[in-house]
């Protein structure tokens, strides 16, 4: 197709291929031939068929499409946008945050509030780090911003809570010191699933 | 007749345990036909139905039946309280009394250990009456003034509109049953259960099937529309009248509907097992295993077809029944008729 054929924007002017539905029966003794011949067709067994075939498939080849929610999860994509985790450095454990406020600024719904100060060797240390989830819309622009990949974007979405602010310490946020070992790089905005070769289907040209 | 014959005498205490021994093991059955039916249909929707209560999710009937017991009884205010209390009886009575005259389960005798009852012969009929046929399905006809009073009574148009569904549909298919079942009743000169059941008693061969297709697909069509089921389930049809003659119905009033609706599909199932399928085999042992599994087959092909087909619309459901179906049966008669008076 060429490009003049999409830029046509006169609707109905197009060529289009119209469906071939033969006309309708004239007559008493032609509408009779159409419903003897749609009676003895044998589709409605067809589709008794299709479902008989559905049941033997779920039951015999373990092709249920149920997910035990709670019990089973399906793996989400790392570009889901869940509550936040803030990353630690793998070989001191320090927390990545620098303090450089750029998740602060560019927060579109002001959520995050921060707080920085000099410690004793005048690093900069975070003091304060809260992220209000009441006002989140888990845009991602912290995550986006953020030159130390300190602040990302978590795989936990179950966050129906009485009090949505205990998601928000900073100390929540953060990787556990014991579990440094499980931390998850973050593959960022764009990156593919972890089952992406499973959920591959062929292009349906064919039809 | 010859081997009912052979059969000790029937007693009073064995038609009573009989008919307790029925209202218990088919209001079971029917509280158990929910659970297989939403487990039939979620496998063919390729899912895994109710899980979580008990085995397989076995114990979710009885989830069901704590929830129906123990919900409010909503009775609304303008309707007319008499009718709309006694309409879920009318169904669900109705349901079980036609079961009386159908042959359900083995006859046997009580083992002479037990009290008071011991050594009394059970029947496999409750009452096995001369005109059974006519019988059962004059109780199932009689069964629409069950959504056909629960619609009217409520003084809600979803039930006013369920309640004339009720009556064009059952009124409808009434005759196309009794004009299917004449045909084989023609052939068998009786109207017993028990006369169809000899008449097919010389194997695969013998059976009513081979000599009355057309009968046979016609009282299968009617059958899934006196039972309300999917292709004709218009009475409660959610899409169109949010639940029919049922919307202003809650707990276990609600739920008799269902019972009754349970007990008339297993009913429907009897009765085309026994008069098109050859029935039960008395002589032999398995022969009772048998008709359990043609009334298995019969009540699976029911959820089957309600997992596959979609619904007909109430004009073409008047349309189908007068203008094709009883034809069919008139002419299905009087071809029966020819032969056999040839």
């Amino acid at each position: 197709m060429s490009l003049a054929q999409f830029k046509n924007r006169n609707v109905g002017s197009q060529s289009y291929v119209t469906l071939d539905v033969g006309k309708p029966p004239q007559g008493g003794w032609c509408k009779f031939k159409q419903v003897a011949k749609r009676t003895f067709k044998g589709e409605l067994f067809v589709g008794l068929w299709v479902v008989f075939r559905n049941m033997l498939q779920a039951l015999f080849k373990n092709d249920m499409h149920t997910v035990k929610y709670p019990l089973e999860k399906m793996p989400i994509s790392p570009r889901y946008r869940a509550i936040h985790d803030m990353l630690r450095l793998l070989e001191s454990g320090n927390y990545r945050c620098i303090g450089c406020g750029l998740c602060e600024k560019i927060c579109i719904s002001n959520c995050i509030a921060m707080d920085t100060r000099y410690d004793e060797e005048q690093r900069k240390e975070v003091s304060e780090y809260t992220i209000n989830f009441g006002r989140c819309i888990f845009c991602g622009y912290c995550a986006e911003v953020c030159p130390e990949l300190a602040i990302v974007h978590g795989p936990r979405y179950e966050n129906a809570s009485e009090q949505r602010a205990g998601f928000s310490f900073f100390e929540d946020m953060l990787t556990p010191i014991d579990k440094l070992n499980l931390q998850q790089e973050y593959d960022g905005f764009g990156a593919i699933s972890p089952n992406a070769d499973e959920n591959i289907k062929k292009t349906p040209l064919a039809y | 007749m010859e081997a009912t014959h052979l059969l000790p005498e029937v007693t009073w205490v064995g038609v009573l345990i009989k008919t307790v021994i029925i209202l218990a093991i088919i209001s079971a059955l029917a509280g158990f036909g929910t659970f297989i039916e939403r487990k039939v249909l979620a496998f063919m929707q390729r899912r895994l139905g109710p899980m979580h209560v008990g085995p397989y999710g076995l114990l979710q009937i009885a989830a069901d039946g704590i929830k129906l017991f123990t919900k409010e009884d909503i009775i609304p205010q303008n309707a007319n309280k008499l009718i709309f209390m006694v309409a879920p009886l009318i169904t669900a009575a109705t349901a079980f009394i036609a079961l009386g005259a159908v042959p359900v389960f083995p006859d046997f005798t009580v083992p002479d250990f037990i009290p008071f009852i011991g050594g009394t012969f059970v029947p496999s009929i409750a009452s096995d009456l001369n005109i059974g046929i006519l019988f059962v399905l004059g109780m199932m006809a009689s069964g629409l003034y069950g959504p056909l009073l629960a619609g009217m009574s409520q003084a809600n148009k979803w039930g006013i509109i369920g309640a004339a569904r009720t009556a064009i549909q059952f009124l409808s298919y009434e005759v196309i049953t009794a004009l299917a079942i004449l045909a084989p009743v023609m052939l068998v000169g009786s109207l017993s259960f028990v006369d169809f059941n000899m008449y097919q008693s010389g194997g695969v061969s013998s059976w009513l099937i081979w000599q009355q297709p057309v009968a046979f697909i016609l009282f299968l069509i009617a059958g899934f529309a006196e039972t309300n089921r999917t292709p004709f389930d218009l009475l409660e049809h959610e899409a169109e009248v949010v639940s029919g003659y049922a919307t202003e119905y809650s707990g276990m009033r609600w739920g008799m509907f269902f019972i009754g609706e349970y007990a008339n599909m297993i009913t429907i199932s009897v009765i085309a097992a026994i008069v098109f399928l050859g029935g039960y085999d008395a002589s032999s042992s398995i022969g009772w295993l048998t008709i359990m599994l043609k009334i298995a087959f019969f009540f699976f092909l029911m959820l089957w077809v309600r997992a596959a087909w979609p619904h007909v619309r109430p004009d073409q459901l008047m349309w189908f029944c007068w203008k094709v179906l009883m034809p069919i049966a008139v002419l299905n008669v009087l071809i029966t008729a020819i032969i056999v008076l040839l």
